[in-house]
């Protein structure tokens, strides 16, 4: 790949070794799970995206698309699950392209995990991958720092605990469809409730070797009442020192107009966009 | 040192109306305690798309003319306006790309898609995750305040001048609350075929 832009390193080391803290990125606290039956894979998670204590995102997608047939679930730093999926998504239709094979579960794994171990878990991507390929269904986990696991059932996340809870107590051999979407559903749900991470909905995606089904909020245990009355203001309600229309013209498609506004301009004075 | 998203000041908040958006900031910049200019817009508009930008000033500064940049060599190249959504993900992979130096900005994206003509808003944090809402997006360091207040008087389906009052009112009572962020603010209603920029009176505490 390309690689990073490390232009504003210099400036942010100088900035940390005076005391100022690192940037708080969204991070997907999560409860991510997966679980293999007779004839095919789940994977499920929940839809809570967190910045500190704070729930940034009440209804985010951890589910990522890596090939119709393979998909991916992500905790950890936010941007590095998106960006890092992605990626591996780009490059293995290329070697699909170029093989001319269908891709390998396994190839999807080695990649991440070649990836990740090159960052040194500087990427903080947490990842289950899961699928079916021509070798059959497979399940695995990977690490920020790029070790990976092979597994009947996985859980991932800071609900991880509570999933897997869950699982050891109810995972059994040979499982239908049906019983393995309950089973990681009732994992992820546990997650939801016990850990301040998780919340929201429950997203299930589940694999076969001839169809991919993603049910993109499967259940929502956790949905808002509608306000029995509302807050609305009386027009006018705001004071406005000055206001501007613009109408969108034809012109703008070829001219841009940009004000230089005069600074020593008293705040009341507005500019024209467009 | 305070954090560098936490020097300057500034609030933005953008939410979703009926057929329409809006985009509003404060005007404050600041030093710390210090105020040293009442007129600091936070949001620069692209063709169709408002990008607001709170954070490190001097990155705010930076980002807005790297995107004008961005944004200009698009529209040349295609000779077509930039979408929001196009913009959010130009927005995303441009702050990844700095994944391990960042820029200390978190954007705020609101717009109509003119093909689909549905109302569109997003914000990333600062190394490009996109958060996709259906109802408001905040950032800066009034963003405590404005969740709060978005999330008890936002409601689904309000008219531009309902939505104007809405985020007026969401965005003055956040920012009295903050002490980096307010002296005044921008409003923008984005309908389908105009865009009306208002300037509200604010305290200047």
């Amino acid at each position: 790949m390309p690689g990073f832009d490390f232009s504003n390193h210099n400036r942010n080391a100088a900035l940390h070794a005076q005391g100022v803290p690192l940037p708080k990125a969204t991070s997907t606290g999560t409860t991510i799970v997966g679980c293999i039956y007779d004839g095919g894979v789940v994977i499920a998670a929940d839809t809570r995206a967190t910045s500190g204590p704070i729930v940034a995102d009440k209804n985010c997608e951890k589910l990522h698309y890596i090939s119709p047939h393979i998909w991916c679930a992500g905790a950890g730093t936010a941007a590095d699950t998106e960006f890092t999926t992605a990626l591996i998504s780009s490059n293995l239709e290329l070697h699909a392209l170029s093989t001319g094979r269908k891709p390998r579960v396994v190839t999807v794994m080695t990649m991440l995990k070649q990836h990740l171990f090159r960052y040194q878990g500087h990427i903080g991507a947490y990842l289950v991958v899961a699928g079916c390929d021509p070798t059959g269904s497979h399940l695995f986990t990977v690490h920020a720092h790029g070790s990976t696991d092979k597994l009947p059932y996985v859980t991932m996340g800071s609900g991880s605990l509570a999933a897997m809870s869950v699982f050891e107590t109810q995972w059994k051999s040979g499982m239908s469809r049906d019983e393995a979407v309950k089973l990681t559903s009732d994992a992820i749900l546990a997650g939801i409730f016990n850990d301040l991470g998780s919340g929201s909905n429950v997203d299930v995606c589940v694999i076969t070797q001839d169809k991919t089904t993603l049910m993109r909020n499967y259940i929502t245990p956790n949905t808002r009442e509608h306000k029995q009355r509302n807050y609305r203001f009386p027009r006018g309600t705001t004071a406005v020192l000055n206001q501007k229309i613009i109408t969108r013209a034809e012109i703008s498609k070829y001219v841009t107009v940009h004000e230089v506004e005069d600074v020593a301009a008293a705040a009341e004075k507005m500019d024209v966009d467009q | 040192m305070s954090s560098p998203f936490a020097i300057n000041g500034g609030a933005c908040v953008a939410m979703v109306g009926k057929d329409c958006v809006a985009i509003a900031c404060d005007l404050r910049l600041g030093l710390q305690a210090l105020t040293v200019s009442n007129n600091f817009p936070k949001i620069f508009p692209f063709g169709d798309v408002y990008l607001g930008l709170t954070g490190l000033a001097t990155d705010v500064s930076t980002v807005s003319e790297l995107f004008r940049y961005k944004v200009n060599m698009y529209r040349l190249r295609e000779e077509r306006q930039i979408s929001p959504q196009t913009m959010a993900n130009l927005v995303s992979s441009s702050l990844y790309e700095k994944r391990f130096g960042p820029y200390f900005v978190s954007p705020v994206i609101a717009g109509i898609n003119h093909t689909t003509g549905r109302p569109f808003i997003c914000g990333f944090d600062s190394i490009g995750c996109i958060d996709f809402a259906k109802d408001f997006i905040v950032s800066g360091t009034a963003s405590d305040q404005l969740f709060g207040t978005c999330e008890g008087l936002w409601e689904p389906d309000l008219a531009p001048d309902d939505l104007f009052e809405t985020i007026s009112q969401a965005l003055l009572n956040a920012v009295d609350r903050d002490a980096l962020s307010g002296w005044g603010a921008h409003v923008y209603i984005i309908e389908k075929d105009k865009v009306t920029k208002r300037l509200l009176k604010g305290r200047q505490d």
